[in-house]
């Protein structure tokens, strides 16, 4: 018997109509967990780098993570995973809800989705049915809209629906797969998904999610569920109110906006507006909030209330929204919360990234304004910047006129006008767009995570360490007192003698090593979460969180039936980070793409910045160009990958650069 | 002999307006009635159930209750506060009309059983899991009607009687009192 997991994978091959249940094998759960892990080692076996984001051989593939249907609260995500249009590179996106957890109990880990159907399809999961089924009555729909006519058409309410809308269909770059209340978003899931015809899954499942130790694991989520109810009366003190507590920021909760309306940029993450959250603006968005917030929502079994529904012009509920998408329409367009809400309302229908949207319609406005867009291109241009979005999110995802180049993100748009535009698209990593961030001093653990991370997004690599040094050290002694989660007492040390100013602060302290390690444990924290399913809410993203490296170990094999301790648990999580910097060295990634947005911090130290990716790399066991050496490879089990980047000329057999390589390196210079 | 008799009714408080929709209640009940019990969950064999329909903003949990051979022949409709609501968004049976409540393999129904085990439990375990609290549990005291009602017994022997005549029933009246 399969414990957490089901053991069975679903493939579909869209080209042919083919469905297959196929046995999963359990040593690939022993050495990559589920999730990101063994989405990865799909690819990695099965989609060569030649293959193009939009072919028929690229797999668009839904992984539940290892625990997602378990008791374990917040145990509930899906790892949609696929060659991302926009960086082309390999992307894992990932959305909580209920639809994992219902693939679970239909009775498999990931529907693994291959080829390019004839027609616009969906299909529906029932169980051991499985139907490719007829979806061109639902083209151009939304995908709220989609969910609930599909709900109909099965005659069951109770059906999960992950979906896209007009703009996955389209292929816009930043498309979303939507699910109710969360979503895939992150780099261009939906245009893979709409590339394949494909408009959505629908799941129903009544079997079983057996567990291998029971009473041992629910005594694990019972001691979770009291952690969480105590640190719900003791929100850590000195930090800002949605850092403070558990689960991913408390957006929907709170009213007060001043520190992200004062310190993120605005516009097209330009202008900084200090003094902007005046008495005012508090008491207007608050009512904004108040009257358009119906409900604070959860995701499958988690008591955390991230998410909320959101009613435009009605009193019930028109979408749900979670997180900053909140205010990144309301900040790009230099409008109010009003606003924001309303346009997430239309964006969520049409299936698009709440942070690559607005920034690339606020990049089109800068654009225009700088007279590099014009009348001919963007003919009956509104005046007024609500105006303006609402003119540009119609034409992005028609992909209508200038809609067509927008529609691929700022980079690859700024590339495609030219006449100066590429310097417009300034804040992406990888090609891909960020939050809206300037600050001034370089901080050198963000740094290395705005780098190397490989989800290419900061607040999904970020996590248990404090993000700055509180005022004291008293303060900070007090912090550590409590703070069993460490990999060890080092990090103490470290945290209690990081200062705000002189000679302990950034950019020169964390010293290089210490930063390694810092970045390296929240890195971890993310892979484990990854690959279980827990959501970053409960584990890697906010401060003493109520799973941990001490406690997980013991929660994976209890629920798994797998053997781990934290050595076993610290080797699976750097077989999974390296491979999926592997697949990415495959499709090209080196050294000269590791790096932040240029004017993310006002002031750089080159010198510092290369001692601190060479000092991360070696702390990696890759070589200086960012890639694994064959040694490392080979002391985790990936020989097979060592032996690839051999015949591929990625790494010659002393694992230093290839001279093929130095020679593409050259030219390039 | 003026106490009056009480009998004691666990109740679960349901608030729906402050469930978050999450479903931990689904989880817990069948993890709790799996045997071995926590070895496997399965909402579909939960005996609580959140009816749940986002974009009308409803989440109801609702108790697996009777089980009961056909549906209703009219169901009806509410609306409160707005809000459209079927009406079997609030019953508990266990009914054709819907899949709720029936074991999934077997199809036999299922009923909520307030999680009685021995040692016995402070609270039911999906009230534990609710940390939104919008299920709270409860004791109360109801007082018990237990005056035997003379036209009861007579409805009994009646029958009896019909069946072996006033002879019989009288003898073994007889005989069955002797005993005592």
């Amino acid at each position: 018997m399969r414990y957490a997991e089901t053991g069975f994978n679903l493939e579909v091959d869209l080209t042919k109509g083919n469905i297959e249940r196929v046995a999963t094998d359990p040593r690939l759960t022993a050495l990559h967990l589920g999730g990101l892990g063994t989405n990865a080692r799909l690819f990695w076996d099965r989609v060569p780098p030649e293959v193009e984001p939009f072919s028929p051989d690229n797999l668009l593939v839904f992984g539940a993570g290892l625990l997602a249907g378990t008791p374990a609260p917040g145990s509930n995500r899906t790892i949609v995973s696929s060659i991302s249009p926009q960086t082309r590179l390999f992307a894992y996106s990932m959305m909580g809800g209920f639809w994992g957890p219902e693939l679970k109990y239909a009775g498999y880990d990931k529907v693994v989705v291959r080829g390019r159907s004839p027609k616009l399809v969906y299909l529906w999961i029932h169980d051991d049915q499985v139907e490719i089924r007829d979806a061109e009555h639902y083209r151009g729909l939304g995908t709220l809209e989609t969910a609930e006519l599909i709900r109909q058409e099965l005659g069951d309410r109770h059906v999960q629906v992950a979906s896209i809308g007009l703009a996955g269909e389209s292929r816009v770059f930043f498309a979303s797969i939507e699910q109710g209340k969360s979503s895939a978003s992150r780099q261009g899931m939906g245009a893979v998904m709409g590339s394949k015809n494909l408009k959505a899954i629908a799941v129903r499942g009544s079997k079983d999610i057996n567990i291998a130790k029971p009473t041992e694991y629910i005594e694990l989520c019972n001691q979770a569920l009291a952690y969480i109810k105590a640190r719900d009366g003791h929100p850590i003190p000195g930090v800002m109110p949605i850092l403070a507590g558990l689960g991913s920021p408390q957006e929907m909760k709170v009213h007060d906006e001043k520190w992200h309306t004062e310190n993120f940029v605005w516009g097209n993450a330009r202008t900084r507006r200090k003094g902007f959250w005046t008495d005012e603006v508090h008491k207007e968005w608050t009512n904004t909030l108040e009257t358009m917030r119906t409900r604070l929502l959860s995701c499958h079994n988690c008591p955390m209330k991230c998410g909320a529904s959101i009613a435009v012009d009605t009193r019930i509920c028109s979408y749900m929204m979670k997180c900053f998408s909140k205010l990144t329409y309301t900040m790009g367009a230099m409008s109010n919360l009003d606003f924001g809400l309303r346009i997430a309302q239309k964006a969520t229908e049409h299936g698009l990234d709440a942070f690559s949207a607005p920034q690339t319609m606020a990049f089109a406005i800068e654009l225009y304004e700088a007279k590099i867009l014009t009348d001919e291109d963007m003919p009956d241009f509104p005046a007024t910047g609500d105006e303006r979005f609402y003119y540009l999110l119609d034409k992005i995802v028609h992909r209508e006129g200038i809609g067509d180049i927008l529609a691929d993100g700022t980079y690859w748009a700024g590339q495609r006008i030219g006449k100066g535009a590429e310097a417009y698209a300034h804040n992406c990593i990888k090609k891909h767009e960020q939050l809206p961030l300037k600050l001034g001093m370089l901080n050198p653990i963000y740094f290395l995570m705005y780098s190397t991370g490989e989800k290419i997004n900061i607040t999904q690599i970020e996590g248990n360490f404090p993000q700055e040094p509180f005022a004291t050290r008293e303060e900070r002694e007090a912090f550590v007192a409590d703070w069993p989660h460490i990999p060890d007492e080092r990090f103490k040390q470290w945290y209690v003698e990081w200062e705000q100013r002189g000679e302990h602060s950034i950019p020169n302290y964390p010293p290089v090593d210490a930063t390694c390690e810092i970045v390296h444990w929240q890195e971890k924290m993310h892979y484990v979460d990854d690959c279980t399913g827990i959501c970053a809410g409960l584990g890697s993203f906010p401060l003493k969180p109520p799973f941990h490296m001490h406690n997980l170990p013991r929660l994976i094999s209890a629920g798994a039936g797998l053997d781990l301790d934290e050595a076993g648990l610290d080797q699976i999580t750097k077989r999974n980070r390296t491979l999926v910097r592997a697949l990415n060295n495959r499709l090209g990634l080196r050294r000269k793409d590791d790096k932040p947005p240029e004017d993310h911090w006002r002031k750089r130290f080159p010198e510092l910045e290369k001692k601190l990716l060479d000092g991360y790399y070696k702390f990696k066991g890759w070589n200086e160009d960012g890639v694994p050496t064959a040694e490392t490879l080979r002391e985790l089990g990936l020989g097979f990958v060592a032996e690839e980047f051999a015949a591929r000329g990625i790494l010659t057999a002393d694992g230093s650069p290839s001279a093929k390589e130095a020679a593409i390196e050259g030219a390039a210079q | 002999m003026n106490a009056v008799k009480t009998k004691k009714i666990k109740t679960i408080k349901i608030d729906v307006d402050k469930c978050n929709g999450c479903r931990a209640c689904e989880v817990i009940c069948s993890a709790m009635h799996a045997e071995p019990r926590y070895s496997s969950n399965n909402p579909a064999r939960s005996r609580v159930r959140v009816i749940r329909d986002p974009l009308a903003d409803i989440y109801i949990p609702v108790y697996a209750g009777e089980y009961t051979a056909a549906e209703c022949t009219g169901r009806d409709r509410y609306v409160i506060d707005g809000k459209v609501y079927d009406e079997c968004a609030f019953c508990r049976a266990s009914c054709p009309s819907r899949g709720f409540f029936k074991e999934p393999d077997s199809g036999l129904p299922l009923k909520c059983d307030m999680c009685e085990s021995d040692p016995t439990l402070k609270e039911p375990m999906c009230v534990q899991w609710c940390l939104t609290d919008a299920l709270t549990y409860e004791e109360r005291e109801e007082p018990v009607d237990d005056a035997i009602e003379p036209e009861d017994v007579d409805v009994g022997l009646e029958a009896l009687a019909n069946k072996y005549g006033w002879q019989q029933v009288v003898d073994s009246m007889s005989r069955l009192a002797k005993k005592d």
